[in-house]
């Protein structure tokens, strides 16, 4: 298979991509079989997504436009899944309200 | 051989000293690059396999930074570095070191705070490897042990069983600590404040935590007086229990409100609500531990609490960030941060982030008897100003349709410009002393500063003057007057306070028996 994706969302969370949201992020991007990266930058350095090191080392604070692009079985519902989650700021509003 | 320190939570405890200090067990190096990687990722297993089962013990922030160093350890990208060191000839203790190190590296250079504080995750995750390395056997203290070191991570008393006693005795430390207010609450013995600690840290020790020393090596009578003592403390705790459940009153007949000082919601798990007023001071400097919280975490926070309380008032006090507590993206780097930008002036500063705690308050109060309290108010404007801020909130809430009620709104009276003229205040709905506070800037010295703890007292006369001078001008106006430092629970304290006019005390949960009873010997 050959099916790629790509696209880009803002980050708003307070913080960025910060510890809590790539525990999130990683642990979503390691539910699909296509290869998953992402980026500060359209023209890279590309991280592996399914890599927590490797999110936390992209720095991204609140306001950086998240690239993220993925290859293989499943890529676009992977992009779609990964994007929403950044847009809906990681669940964390509904998080607390099942854990409180 | 005696060392004086400062108790930093009452009790008693008789065992042996594991140094906490002490270094990793050096490393025994494997015959081959196989054996090397096989160590290195056992040594992985067993350091996600103690934060695994830590992780069901917390709640809140600290659940999630355990959660994110888990998930970073079992990250395959994080040992790839070390794992291919190790077969280029390198042991796997100096490979994991060196990988971390390289890592770390990169988060101390990022400009950004959140990125750089980081960096302390690093370390502490590299730390555990290093750890689970070097020992075979368990770095975990024996039971009953007296842990002692220059301080205490967290964690580690976290980690800690203390149901078969044991003690924490530190060379500096605080009794203003996280560490210390876990233990007051627990019912762990502590003394801080040692300083450097000539004896080897080995064999077994006398912990005295009531009067606050350490005895290495006892001798047959040093035992013998120890265990007295012990056994005394134990009577009066036993014959304190029995006043928990009664309401406080003196010798003379005089009710005195107990309500207890809370620092966490999950605190109020351990305790009955019949047993206390109310709670005189719920800290909220928990939400904003390594990140900001949101409206829905503060909200829910504050509910539960609430809930738990029924009709008995709930005092929130504001986030008191800053001075001892930062907070990364909030609070600023200072020279003398005690004096400098925190409590309610670092949340009038900063409205984008006082302004969502507020309407989680607002929001909160629905449901039960909420009070709410500004933290390190020194002029009248800084309260109308907090004020204001909270009718804006009440009106946007209102507009939207949102369930919510305004809490009466007070103040803690812990800048001394407060205490010396509560003229200015005759519109807050209640004071609340902060003693703490107030006495390390009427002595001018600082409460988490060893060498001046003995400055540090509630019973210098100026400190007892200004709080009946408050408890007085409270009572001419009719306005309620609390105090929720520590001294409130502090037995010794307590005579002094009552004898100052006040008869409403907040204390730590764990003081709150020996509180009463206290009260109940008083003659006011």
């Amino acid at each position: 298979m050959s099916a790629s994706a790509e696209a880009t969302v803002l980050i708003t969370h307070a913080v960025g991509l910060h510890a809590r949201p790539s525990v999130k992020f990683t642990k979503l991007a390691k539910t699909f079989t296509a290869e998953v990266e992402v980026a500060v930058a359209a023209n890279g350095p590309w991280f592996d997504a399914k890599s927590i090191v490797k999110v936390m080392a992209a720095k991204a604070p609140k306001g950086t436009l998240l690239h993220i692009r993925a290859k293989g079985d499943g890529a676009t519902k992977a992009v779609e899944a990964l994007v929403g989650l950044v847009q809906r700021d990681f669940d964390e509003d509904a998080d607390h309200a099942r854990s409180a | 051989m005696r060392i004086d320190g400062i108790p930093a939570s009452p009790g008693y405890a008789e065992g042996p000293v594991f140094d906490l200090d002490r270094p990793p067990a050096a490393y025994q190096r494997k015959a081959t690059a196989t054996e090397e990687r096989a160590a290195l990722e056992a040594a992985i297993g067993k350091a996600v396999g103690r934060l695994a089962a830590l992780v069901h013990t917390v709640d809140g922030d600290a659940a999630d930074i355990l959660e994110f160093h888990i998930a970073m350890l079992e990250d395959d990208a994080l040992s790839g570095p070390a794992l291919a060191s190790i077969g280029s000839g390198q042991p796997a203790d100096a490979a994991w070191r060196t990988a971390l190190d390289s890592e770390i590296a990169g988060y101390e250079a990022s400009d950004q705070d959140y990125f750089r504080a980081r960096a302390a995750d690093l370390r502490d995750i590299r730390d555990q490897v290093l750890r689970a390395l070097g020992e075979d056997g368990e770095f975990t203290a024996p039971q009953g042990a007296i842990l002692c070191g220059e301080d205490i991570a967290p964690t580690r008393f976290l980690e800690t069983d203390w149901s078969k006693g044991g003690g924490i005795a530190l060379k500096s430390g605080s009794t203003a600590s996280h560490v210390a207010m876990l233990a007051r609450s627990r019912g762990v013995p502590m003394v801080v404040g040692l300083g450097a600690l000539a004896a080897p840290l080995t064999g077994a020790a006398l912990l005295d935590a009531e009067r606050g020393a350490i005895i290495f090596s006892p001798s047959p009578t040093e035992v013998e007086t120890f265990r007295q003592s012990a056994s005394a403390f134990a009577d009066r705790q036993g014959a304190a229990r029995t006043f928990l459940t009664e309401p406080a009153v003196t010798k003379a007949g005089t009710a005195v409100r107990v309500q207890v000082n809370i620092a966490y919601p999950s605190d109020v798990d351990g305790i009955d609500i019949a047993t206390c007023d109310g709670v005189g001071l719920m800290r909220t400097e928990f939400l904003f531990g390594k990140t900001l919280p949101d409206e829905e975490t503060q909200y829910h926070a504050y509910r539960k609490v609430l809930e738990w309380a029924g009709d008995k008032p709930v005092t929130i006090r504001t986030v008191d960030a800053g001075g001892d507590k930062p907070v990364p993206g909030f609070t600023v780097e200072e020279t003398n941060p005690f004096l400098g930008l925190r409590g309610i002036r670092l949340s009038l500063a900063r409205p984008d982030i006082f302004r969502v705690q507020i309407r989680a308050l607002l929001r909160a109060a629905i449901h039960g008897n909420l009070k709410v309290m500004f933290p390190m108010i020194a002029t009248s404007d800084e309260y109308s100003r907090a004020a204001t801020l909270f009718a804006e909130e009440q009106a946007g809430l209102a507009a939207q349709g949102v369930a919510h009620k305004l809490p009466p709104l007070g103040i803690m009276v812990e800048v001394p410009s407060v205490a010396l003229a509560p003229e200015a205040f005759t519109d807050v709905a209640f004071f609340s002393i902060g003693s703490n506070d107030l006495t390390q800037y009427v002595m001018a010295a600082a409460r988490d500063n060893a060498a001046v703890a003995h400055l540090n007292s509630v019973h210098h006369p100026a400190v007892l003057r200004l709080i009946a001078a408050v408890v007085a001008f409270g009572r001419d106006k009719g306005i309620p007057v609390s105090l929720c430092g520590d001294a409130g629970g502090d037995p010794a304290a307590i005579p002094a306070l009552l004898e100052a006019g006040l008869r409403d005390l907040s204390v730590a949960p764990a003081q709150l028996a020996m509180a009463k009873a206290a009260i109940a010997e008083a003659g006011v």
